[in-house]
């Protein structure tokens, strides 16, 4: 698989950048209302308060749903490979890849985390199937 | 609708050139405006209000310059495909208010000629979708779509033979309207639909709708010449609901279920009512869940009514009577058109195609990945 996008960060999204380096998945915390989001924001899309924490997450999640892709979006991508909504433990969904075969992936599958590094020592959060 | 409010009408429709064009987008926009204007008995001198996108970053303030006319409202909100209805409410708006006299909504695009589209979407580096989901690799918009279309296949039978349903039925239309890219070929089967290329599973290339160049313009106005001609917008909703593609928690429910309920209670009528149904169908899965959130069927509801094969030409329940984006017309921002239709079947003016006895019809608009969701509802004015 190849990853040919770097992504620019900010100072919001820093942390969690920060976080992938040393492989751990780190997503925003409200102080006010304790709810998890992703991505990262300037204050809590579920109550408005500004007051955020990061926290490491388990990196447990289920496949919400899931799609084959079977061209290339930009020069550098190499498809077919599988993108995937993934609902963390934690709560938010975020956007990945499932490290499998389309044959091996269903929705509402177990999942968890796995490591891909970036050409410059940053990392994408990748799921494979729990027991797979 | 209060009574104290006047009422305003759409006087004129009209499609700008259709397919491949090799025109540019302002000359589009001038056919569209010019002959929909023609259709309404009016002239650019008539006109106050311009509602348009997708020609430059000063859209309306474009066209405005290229029509020579000096408008005293115009919107150029982007909210892709559903923008034109959305239009509507803020031209009713600026109708009813004395803002302006006349509104013209109006859209082109030349981008089969000009090869525009690409399957990565356009990257705005700057935004969180950047940072989060552009390094994984989706086809934009289509993959949001396809997990959309996965998750219905998990839960609901017949999901798969549903989809294609959509574009079977919308060829069918198709195969009516001398104006559809798709005119003069032929039926689709379900192995046409299924066994085309998969470009993001479950959905294959004629699960998405074509890219052509084309556009319109439909004028609207609270003063009727020709009552036989006008129809009456009567109610109208819209919901935005995100641009990421984690935001909605489930994917079977899109923002059409709000746009859709403000815009019956405007009316105040319900599904029942519609005669002819227009709804977005950038993807065969658009189509399902549009009419299930409008409430044309329950939820997993819809596959059981395409698949009754009522939605064809002659069926009980007419949908996407042009052909849709999957067989007519789809330039980039399908909207406009609905509203085209819609205008000529309560017209009577649709020959073969042609929903007898129609009374009342429905556009709904969906844009960006299930982003943005506005439902117009249009009654025939006598």
């Amino acid at each position: 698989m190849t990853f040919p996008y770097l992504p620019i960060e900010d100072a919001i999204s820093a942390p969690y950048w920060e976080g992938t380096r040393a492989e751990e998945l780190r997503l925003q915390k409200c102080v006010a209302c304790s709810k998890f989001q992703h991505y990262p924001r300037a204050l809590c899309s579920h109550c408005g308060h500004t007051n955020l924490e990061w926290q490491k997450v388990s990196g447990q999640g289920i496949i919400d749903s899931w799609t084959e892709v079977m061209r290339a979006p930009q020069e550098g991508f190499e498809a077919p490979y599988i993108i995937a909504r993934v609902r963390l433990a934690e709560g938010p969904i975020m956007l990945s890849r499932i490290d499998v075969s389309s044959s091996e992936v269903s929705c509402d599958q177990p999942v968890v985390l796995k490591w891909q590094h970036l050409s410059d020592g940053r990392a994408l959060p990748l799921f494979v199937p729990v027991g797979g | 609708m209060q009574g104290v409010l006047p009422e305003v009408f759409i006087v004129g429709a009209a499609e700008c050139d259709l397919g491949v064009t090799n025109k540019s987008i302002l000359e589009l926009q001038g056919q569209a405006v010019t002959r929909a204007l023609a259709d309404a008995g009016l002239s650019t001198r008539d006109v106050d209000g311009i509602a348009t996108n997708g020609i430059s970053r000063f859209s309306a303030t474009q066209l405005a310059d290229y029509l020579g006319i000096v408008p005293s409202f115009t919107d150029s909100s982007f909210a892709g495909g559903s923008s034109f209805e959305i239009y509507v409410a803020r031209a009713v708006e600026a109708l009813r208010s004395g803002q302006c006299t006349t509104v013209v909504i109006s859209f082109a695009s030349n981008q089969r000629s000009a090869k525009s589209r690409s399957l990565g979407g356009v990257i705005e580096h700057h935004t969180p979708e950047a940072q989060f989901e552009t390094p994984f690799g989706p086809l934009f918009p289509l993959s949001y779509y396809a997990m959309a279309a996965q998750r219905y296949l998990h839960e609901v039978p017949h999901g798969r033979a549903a989809l294609s349903e959509v574009a079977i039925s919308a060829r069918e239309w198709a195969l009516l309207n001398p104006a559809a890219f798709r005119y003069g070929t032929k039926s689709l089967t379900p192995a046409d639909i299924e066994g085309a290329d998969l470009i993001s599973s479950p959905l294959t290339t004629a699960d998405c709708c074509l890219v052509t160049d084309g556009g319109g313009a439909i004028v609207l106005t609270t003063k009727v010449v020709d009552k036989k001609r006008a129809v009456k917008v009567i109610g109208y909703g819209e919901a935005t609901t995100n641009t990421s593609m984690t935001s909605v928690d489930d994917l079977m429910v899109t923002g059409a279920v709000e746009s859709g309920k403000r815009a019956f209670a405007m009316a105040g009528i319900t599904p029942q009512d519609i005669d002819v149904v227009e709804v977005y169908d950038s993807f065969t899965i658009t189509v399902l869940l549009t009419l299930e959130a409008l409430g044309f069927a329950p939820r997993g509801g819809a596959a059981e009514l395409m698949l009754s094969g009522k939605t064809r030409p002659g069926g009980s329940f007419p949908l996407n009577t042009s052909g849709g984006g999957l067989s007519y017309c789809h330039p980039g921002q399908y909207g406009i058109l609905l509203l085209i239709e819609a205008v000529r079947q309560l017209r009577g003016e649709c020959g073969e195609r042609q929903v007898p006895h129609a009374k009342r019809a429905l556009a709904h608009g969906t844009g960006g990945i299930f982003s943005t969701h506005a439902t117009v509802i249009l009654e025939k004015a006598s």
